[in-house]
């Protein structure tokens, strides 16, 4: 058997998380995300495109399809998808150029989806991801356009009809295409998720998979396990999750897994994900095969970028996470898997960086609370780091009093979730609660003294031997003083008394 | 060039029209000879020309500011539809 194709730098990972089946197969994907570009207006036209407005209120004349308008170009979602480019090492194209791609859909006005096609303006980048086991693995990317988005149909509630809402028809989206890299659905799931984090930081897009402004179709084959060729593959539409993405794949990969083995052959189609079964089913017909008859369109000419264009842009891109994880990991000596997590959103990055700064030390720390407590009670409440009552000055402030020794830190977590109900300072409820931590020598050793006199039967024994006592004689000082006590102190003071 | 009775349903059924069976050896005939007639391009000497993407050799498309500068005009535009209704434009249900 020839050896197979090697793919990135990853160890072969392949199918390793497969679900139940057989080894000797080899599943491959390839991804083509759709983002929603974070513009104003339209790709075409003066339009918002802002979510959620009523139906067909933005929607004008060029997004109807109207005869006789004209499309004219958005800057700005052309300087996006060129920070796009730069992101992943891409090459920008000097020239590209917008076609038509031709279908009949209702949500399509005119007929034809403005796409581009031979001469995309992103081509050949790569990310790199870093799975679960940290084994790291470079992921292609083949091309990234420039398209139009279409409007929406809506099914329900109108028996024998569909309605159309054309506010989304004419958003710009990019397409990112990937090489078909990937092994698995953790893969595809780790690199949906990389380019998710990428153009968030960016700012070029929301990524608001609800909404759909970030979503996702999967090309999935499967092959024998050192087979050259690749299989034939069916292509799975409109994933709106990381967890559906995951759900979708390892179906199809089992549904052709099965097909083949009892001697069937897969068929290339398009079939969409029902999350409610949990399947894949078949959309369109072999008969009604997809013919798109792309050409250039005449109301677009070609886009041509200077270098000096590009250079600008480039100026502008921010950290990337890979480089701000790496300076993490470099400059706060935290691990691979914290410096991924903090890095994940731009949002958060800052966050951190701001209450390491107000703190001063402890840089594990202060990435503790802020992946730990903080994080877990933003998603609790469905926030945004701004929107939270704790900010970072509150949180450092928090921080800090763990640090200089003033609360233990489990009095923290107390402090901290009053902290979030109630926007005050950590010192504030330190002062009001009267939880400052008990430091002073005198104080706890008076709380041993008591808690032994009111227990001579375990002293005895601990005394005779019985040492597992030790932490009941912990946990009832702790008790006396409210959880105050100095946990170090109190361990050396206690031994010492217990010792007599 | 000539074009089968396949071509013709395969493009008729891509440009969503229906032909009668006494239409389709029509447009046999008719297409056919537009493509002959558009084939005499195949003849021009295009050696070392690079394709165009637009007639306009050398322009590049204008760049819009990205601004909304367009109102709300749905009761308007829908004036013009068979049928709207809460909004939306109404059509035939599409089947998925």
């Amino acid at each position: 058997m020839a050896p197979s194709r090697a793919v990135g730098v990853g160890l072969n990972m392949a199918g390793s998380d497969m679900a139940g089946t057989d080894s000797g197969w080899e599943t491959v994907i390839g991804l083509e995300i759709h983002a929603q570009l974070a513009t104003r207006s339209k790709i075409f036209s003066g339009s918002a495109t802002a979510y959620g407005a009523l139906p067909n209120t933005q929607a004008n004349l060029v997004d109807l399809g109207y005869p006789g308008v004209l499309p004219v170009l958005n800057g700005e979602a052309v300087r996006m998808a060129v920070c796009f480019g730069l992101a992943i090492g891409a090459r920008i194209a000097p020239r590209s150029v917008f076609a038509r791609k031709n279908y009949f859909y209702p949500d399509l006005p005119k007929g034809y989806q403005i796409s581009q096609y031979e001469l995309p303006i992103v081509a050949e980048g790569v990310l790199e991801v870093v799975l679960d086991d940290g084994v790291r693995k470079r992921i292609g990317i083949t091309r990234a356009h420039l398209e139009e988005d279409a409007g929406k149909s809506l099914h329900e509630g109108l028996p024998g009809l569909t309605g159309i809402d054309l506010n989304r028809a004419g958003t710009p989206l990019i397409e990112i295409v990937s090489e078909p890299d990937m092994r698995s659905a953790r893969e595809a799931i780790a690199y949906m998720k990389k380019v998710h984090t990428l153009v968030r930081y960016l700012g070029i897009c929301d990524g608001n998979m609800q909404e759909g402004s970030f979503r996702c179709d999967a090309n999935v084959s499967v092959r024998r396990r050192g087979a050259e060729q690749f299989g034939t593959r069916a292509e799975i539409k409109n994933l709106n999750s990381f967890r559906f993405v995951e759900k979708a794949i390892n179906f199809e990969v089992e549904r052709q897994i099965e097909l083949i083995e009892s001697g069937g052959k897969v068929v290339q189609e398009t079939r969409l994900y029902d999350p409610d079964k949990g399947e894949t089913r078949s959309m369109r017909s072999k008969e009604a095969a997809n013919d798109y008859r792309y050409f250039p369109d005449p109301d677009l000419l070609p886009v041509l970028l200077e270098p000096a264009f590009i250079e600008a842009v480039r100026a502008t891109l921010p950290e990337l996470p890979d480089a701000k994880a790496a300076r993490f990991v470099r400059d706060h000596g935290l691990s691979d898997y914290d410096a991924g997590v903090l890095t994940a959103s731009r949002e958060i990055a800052a966050f951190y960086e701001d209450v390491l700064q107000r703190v001063g030390s402890d840089p594990k720390l202060c990435a503790n609370w802020v992946m730990g407590d903080f994080s877990a009670f933003l998603n609790r409440d469905n926030l945004e780091v701004g929107a939270a009552k704790v900010d970072a000055a509150h949180l450092a402030g928090l921080v800090s009093r763990i640090v200089d020794a003033t609360i233990s830190g489990k009095i923290a977590k107390e402090i901290f979730e009053a902290m979030w109900e109630s926007g005050a300072s950590a010192d504030a409820v330190i002062e009001q609660k009267g939880l400052r931590q008990i430091t002073d020598t005198g104080a706890i050793e008076a709380a041993i003294d008591e808690v032994m006199a009111k227990n001579p039967g375990q002293l005895a024994d601990y005394r005779s031997g019985k040492d597992k006592l030790f932490g009941f004689f912990v946990g009832q000082v702790m008790k006396a003083t409210g959880g105050k006590a100095n946990p170090a102190q109190l361990n050396e003071l206690l031994k010492a008394k217990l010792a007599g | 060039m000539s074009l089968t009775r396949t071509d013709i349903e395969n493009i008729a059924r891509l440009a969503r029209l229906e032909l009668t069976e006494a239409e389709i050896p029509v447009y046999v005939d008719s297409l056919s000879r537009i493509f002959a007639f558009v084939g005499e391009l195949e003849r021009a000497p295009t050696e070392g020309i690079s394709p165009m993407a637009h007639p306009l050799p050398g322009l590049a498309q204008r760049l819009r500011a990205d601004e909304v500068t367009e109102t709300d005009r749905r009761d308007l535009y829908q004036r013009n539809a068979p049928a709207a209704e809460a909004g939306l434009y109404l059509v035939p249900k599409v089947i998925e």
